[in-house]
């Protein structure tokens, strides 16, 4: 490994000052990912400004809204009865990522600040218009999530946390690549205050979207029949050897369709 | 170079590290406990999972410095005065090892699983165990082993 | 036998378990010499390509750098020797490039070592060797056999047209001619998917050197100590053996590919011996992936003839097999003296042929993975018999039923080479019909499809040629080594045992099932007898545990030594009980003087040939200790019958194992836990290859592969709980009646699950599934069936 300082951020305000004085350094939530990025030379840091200390966790119903602290782990969100009364199709997501141990120290801040094209928490932002909440500003997931692994936020900026308009229905369902049980396909349906959404991760070109003809077509009707046999365009679909693009574009259409069926 | 203080198997223990030393090895090396193993470098074989206040994580997906003053649980400390674990003990009953290298993760993995979910079935068991492989058993073992240790912990 | 029957066929626990249970295991990584320092690989990223320089000064120079080694430092080391020689056709010897230690002049897979750097620590080492500046003049890359073979770039200059060898067996124009006449053909492409073998331990090498005794020692993660001895030593360093020392402590798994001799050892051993400090290596699982032997990547096309009414009457198959490129130390025996011997399967084929063309590509080395060349024959065989049954609308049981070899056949001679000295085929068909409800699978079928799924079942009846012997045989067919196993029995003053084996337990049970043997036979109790192995300067020799041998070839070993030791105890019991030896009679660690209440425990014997007051010294020596070679007379040949059925999602080609049955012979049962594990295991890996598990290399001969998030591993919750029996059939010409079990999985469990699918997808069109099947695999099939 590379080697690299550690420091522990009291607040996001500090880890965003600490951060910004380093010369190309990094912040660490879960570790997850930039952990095994950093063991395979991926990640080269010069520090690590850790926001396991900056009182970044928990979770919270409020009105049509619920709010999830950057730094709660994955496990407290998918164990979470408020969640689950609220959104269960979120806290299901939360059950399904990595396996118990990835879950046990993963944070929903650190996913969706990596955006990685297969992880599952930017397809549950995005499929249910949440909000990102940074020491800086507010931002829509429409907004927010920009490309593989690249995502709205400035040098610095810290996610504090998320909010997730609570819809009226909604259901993630995951296709897994059978090797790194990522999300081959994975679609975030939701019917609600933001409107019709299917979102999908694991399969863009460029990273997590917004299927827009399967919402046109879901807002005439919401039920699985609506989606028999629709499929995602191929041209934009990616493709490795667990699934070529015409199967990644099949797929989604066939998940999506589960997806709505499975929604409550 | 920092000096990391922690909780392990009920001793508390510290030792210097620099931030980059992965738990794991911080557990291996600087602490010469080596009941705990290494099997990947992507965080997928589980063969490092140790208990970390209470929950099962990837050693080797941690920085030492992460771990500074926390409760850690490794395979050594698992046995007390003597006695097996009763997960220990239902992996021998049930032979449930066979080269036993992957079995210090997977104990501890089983551990937390029943733990935190005591009636587990049989699916939610081999589901749970995603994040430890074993090449020697073909899982059909460990699956009965998880079940008699769970039956036993509730007691 | 003594209380509590820790004898033959007893379900013992394993005396192993407590310390794999409480974290105190040592296996090599965990072992640490003083003064040690460690070595990096640097290692080629392309697969092809010369060297034009590699600069090591900036690595020289670095902090805590001991030595920076390439291939030009190491004058007089030799290359890593192949064990085994292969001719043409025509009598020539197959080519057999130098493996060096280091790349020589040229690279030729991504992961050959180019420079090793070694530092006070592993990141000094690590950090240093990025400082190595190369400098390569890429070449094209061979990565497909058939390119390989048809003017591909030559992997090494002195194998034409990259072949290593082009062998066969059997009469082809016989087979040919009966192939012309026949009612019917079935064909049939194969590919037996290239598989990683991916021990949860990865490979770790220490080499030692002790300048006052002038003795190196070498800790290894390895399958055969006293193997990597031998090749390290006579061939690689030229150290002889009473100066060579190889320990193969705990060892995580191996499934073959611990069994070779690798680079990295003999680099460590001579590195310690360079620098007069311990050398550590330790592989990372990315290392691993480049650096471990491979399996399987075989290509075939095979065709069996058959008269209308489904008898077999010839077999001929030409295979390319991939070697890699260089031979492993096993390489070139896999796909000819292991799978081409084995084509006769379970059946009465009178007539067989096969053509093996073995194949240098720029990929890594390809040697045994846990069945090693008969799992690829026993597909080959088994899709074969399949596609028949439904080509000629013949029931799959019935068929295979009208082929079997009948039981009152053996011993029985096939057209390859092999004589079976045993089985009951239709014991094994007929407890896989019953565990796997094969009479409810309509009724299954017709569930499934009202849910819109589609279930298939699928079958394999299978032998297995295991216990590799006998040395005779294993000669006339290239081996360079004999392969016999050998065991001492050290019984102690006070009546406990030692017992030194040449096999090596890496998770079989070694430590328990050989002390039941010890138990069975003298009667003393499992806890009082210690199995040391894994040390060459503790053990006599030792040919190693692979092909499911230990049990048929190091058991019978110590079989042997036993008897020797219950012979010299009655002489010492017929003297003090002053009885004549031929009335001496041994039963439950007693000796008893016939037709008196005269006895002696075994322990008071033992006693007294250590302190020999009383004792026939005029015509036997004091001590109780005896040693035992054993070289088999055949192989072993178990056999069974496996049942699949699954369940597939046609809509996203997912597959779902719902029922897997296993029925086996491995002839006698010592410990029926530990042959249950094994067959599980084995199972498992089989099910690895028909779903899951595929090497795959690009073009450029980059390893997509690489790593666990493309690889996929069997996890707990891809496969199903096993339904297993065991049917034993005693093999005639061991002491113990005993086959072996650790094979068999991977053998039998491939061909029923891809059959199982091609049953599910029969409806639709599709007669063919290649391997791994995974969704998309499976996905398309339907799609380009409808």
């Amino acid at each position: 490994m590379s080697e690299f300082n550690y420091a522990m951020a009291s607040s996001a305000d500090d880890a965003s000052t600490q951060v910004k004085g380093t010369g190309d350094g990094s912040l660490i939530a879960g570790g997850m990912t930039l952990i095994p990025s950093i063991k395979l030379g991926l990640a080269t840091p010069t520090d690590l400004i850790d926001l396991a200390g900056a009182g970044l966790s928990g979770i919270s119903v409020e009105g049509t809204t619920v709010t999830i602290g950057a730094m709660t782990r994955h496990v407290d969100v998918a164990s979470s009865k408020e969640v689950v009364n609220a959104v269960p199709a979120l806290s299901g997501m939360a059950s399904g990522i990595g396996d118990p141990q990835v879950r046990n120290r993963g944070t929903i801040g650190g996913s969706v600040a990596n955006n990685d094209p297969a992880a599952d928490y930017p397809a549950a932002c995005l499929g249910l218009g949440a909000t990102i909440q940074t020491n800086d500003r507010e931002i829509s997931a429409d907004d927010f999530f920009t490309g593989l692994f690249t995502t709205a936020l400035k040098e610095g900026e810290v996610i504090t946390s998320v909010g997730f308009p609570i819809p009226e229905r909604a259901a993630y369902v995951k296709f897994p690549n059978p090797a790194s049980r990522y999300a081959l396909v994975g679609v975030f349906v939701s019917d609600g205050p933001m409107g019709i959404r299917v979102a999908v991760t694991g399969a863009g070109i460029n990273g997590v979207y917004r299927e827009s003809s399967f919402e046109s077509a879901l807002s005439g009707a919401w039920e699985s029949a609506t989606l028999d046999g629709v499929k995602a365009d191929e041209s934009s679909m990616a493709s490795d050897i667990h699934a070529a693009a015409d199967y990644r574009a099949h797929l989604v259409g066939e998940i999506a369709r589960r997806a709505v069926a499975a929604s409550v | 170079m920092a000096t990391v203080s922690l909780t392990v198997n009920g001793k508390v223990m510290s030792a210097e590290a620099s931030a980059d030393t992965l738990l794991v090895n911080f557990i291996r090396e600087n602490l010469g406990m080596t009941g705990t193993h290494v099997g990947c470098d992507t965080s997928q074989c589980g063969a490092c999972v140790v208990m970390v206040n209470g929950d099962s994580v990837k050693s080797c997906t941690m920085l030492a410095v992460q771990a500074e003053g926390t409760e850690v649980t490794t395979v050594e400390g698992l046995a007390s005065n003597g006695d097996l674990h009763p997960m220990q003990q239902a992996f021998h009953d049930n032979h449930a090892l066979q080269c036993g290298y992957c079995t210090p993760g997977m104990l501890i993995s089983s551990i937390d699983l029943v733990t935190k979910n005591p009636n587990a079935t049989e699916a939610e068991i081999r589901h749970g165990l995603e994040g430890n492989l074993c090449r020697c058993t073909g899982y059909h073992n460990i699956v009965k082993a998880v079940q008699a240790g769970a039956a036993e912990m509730k007691g | 036998m003594p209380d509590g029957n820790t004898g033959i066929g007893a379900a013992v626990k394993r005396k192993e378990d407590g310390r794999f249970l409480t974290g105190k295991g040592r296996f090599t990584d965990d072992i640490n010499r003083p003064n040690q320092t460690f070595a990096y690989f640097l290692r080629s990223s392309v697969a092809h390509a010369n060297i034009k320089n590699v600069d090591t000064s900036a690595a020289l120079t670095a902090e805590g750098v001991v030595a920076v080694y390439t291939n030009g430092d190491m004058e007089g080391v030799g290359g890593v020797p192949c064990g085994w020689g292969l001719t043409f056709q025509n009598g020539d010897p197959m080519v057999e490039p130098v493996h060096p230690i280091l790349a020589a002049g040229k690279v030729r897979h991504v992961g050959d070592p180019i420079a090793v750097v070694i530092a006070e620590t592993k990141k000094q080492a690590k950090a240093a060797a990025a400082l190595i500046k190369i400098d390569l003049e890429d070449l094209p890359a061979v990565v497909n056999m058939t390119n390989a073979v048809e003017g591909g770039t030559l992997v090494h200059e002195e194998a034409a047209n990259n072949i290593c060898y082009d062998w066969a067996i059997g009469d082809k124009d016989e087979v040919d001619k009966v192939f012309d006449g026949a009612d019917h053909v079935t064909s049939i492409e194969i590919i037996n998917n290239r598989l990683i073998p991916n021990a949860i331990e990865p490979r770790v090498a220490i080499g030692d050197y002790d300048a006052v005794s002038q003795k190196y020692t070498l800790y290894t993660s390895t399958q055969s100590p006293h193997v990597i001895r031998l090749l390290m030593g006579a061939f690689v360093l030229q150290i002889p053996e009473h100066k060579l020392r190889v320990v193969a402590p705990d060892v995580g798994g191996g499934f073959g590919s611990k069994t070779f001799h690798y680079a990295e050892e003999a680099m460590v051993t001579w590195a310690a011996g360079h620098l007069g400090r311990p050398v550590k290596w330790t592989a990372e699982r990315s290392e691993s992936f480049v650096s471990d032997a491979h399996g399987r990547d075989h290509v075939t096309t095979a065709e069996l003839a058959l008269s209308k009414d489904g008898k077999f009457l010839a077999l001929r198959e030409k295979t390319y097999a991939n070697m890699g490129a260089y031979l492993s130390t096993f390489g070139p025996a896999i796909a000819t003296y292991l799978h081409s011997t084995l084509l006769a399967g379970v059946y009465t084929t009178p007539l067989i042929y096969s053509n093996i063309i073995a194949v240098f590509t720029n990929t890594v080395a390809v040697d045994a993975y846990r069945g090693a060349g008969r799992p690829e024959a026993t597909y080959i065989l088994e899709r074969l018999v399949d596609r028949a049954a439904r080509e000629l609308g013949i029931d799959q049981v019935e068929i295979r039923r009208k082929n079997f070899i009948p039981p009152d056949a053996f011993p029985y001679q096939t057209p390859v080479a092999l004589e079976y000295d045993s089985g009951d085929y239709e014991a094994t068909l007929a407890s896989a019909l019953e565990g796997a409800d094969v009479d409810g699978f309509e009724a299954r079928k017709s569930k499934a499809a009202k849910n819109g799924k589609l279930r298939g079942v699928g079958y394999s009846t299978y032998v297995e040629a295991c216990g590799a012997a006998p040395s005779a045989v294993a000669g006339a067919l290239g081996a360079r080594a004999g392969l016999y196993e050998s065991a001492n029995v050290r019984v102690h003053p006070t009546g406990s045992v030692t017992v030194f084996t040449g096999s090596h337990s890496h998770g079989q049970g070694h430590e328990t099932a050989f002390a039941q043997l010890v138990s069975e036979q003298i009667g003393v109790d499992i806890d009082s007898v210690e199995i040391a192995h894994g040390d060459t300067d503790q053990v006599q020799f030792g040919m190693g545990t692979y092909a499911s041998r230990s049990l048929a070839v190091g058991g019978s070993a110590i079989v042997k030594a036993l008897d020797k030791i219950i012979d010299k105890s009655k002489k010492i019991a017929a003297h003090i009980m002053e009885a004549a030896e031929s009335d001496i009679e041994f039963e439950d660690g007693t000796f008893k003087v016939a037709g008196t209440d005269k006895s002696m425990g075994f322990g008071e014997v033992a006693l007294a040939a250590y302190v020999p007051h009383n004792y026939p010294l005029d015509v036997l020596e004091p001590g109780l200790e005896e040693s035992a070679f054993y070289d088999p007379a055949n192989f072993t040949y178990p056999a069974g019958c496996h049942i699949c059925e699954v369940e597939i999602d046609p809509t996203t080609g997912v597959v779902e194992i719902v029922n897997f049955t296993a029925a086996d012979d491995p002839g006698i049962v010592i410990n029926p836990i530990i042959v249950e594990g094994q067959i599980h295991g084995g199972v498992a890996q089989g099910i690895g290859q028909a779903l899951l598990e595929g090497c795959v290399y690009d073009d450029n001969g980059q390893l997509i592969t690489g790593t666990y998030m493309d690889y996929t591993m069997p996890r707990a919750d891809d496969l199903p709980s096993y339904v297993v029996s065991t049917e034993s059939s005693r093999c005639t010409h061991n002491p113990l009646g005993v086959k072996g079990v650790g094979e068999v999985g991977t053998i039998g469990a491939t061909p029923a699950v891809i059959n199982a699918i091609v049953d599910a997808l029969s409806e639709l069109g599709v007669t063919d599934m290649p391997m791994p099947a995974t969704p998309q695999t499976v996905w398309r099939a339907i799609q380009e069936a409808s």
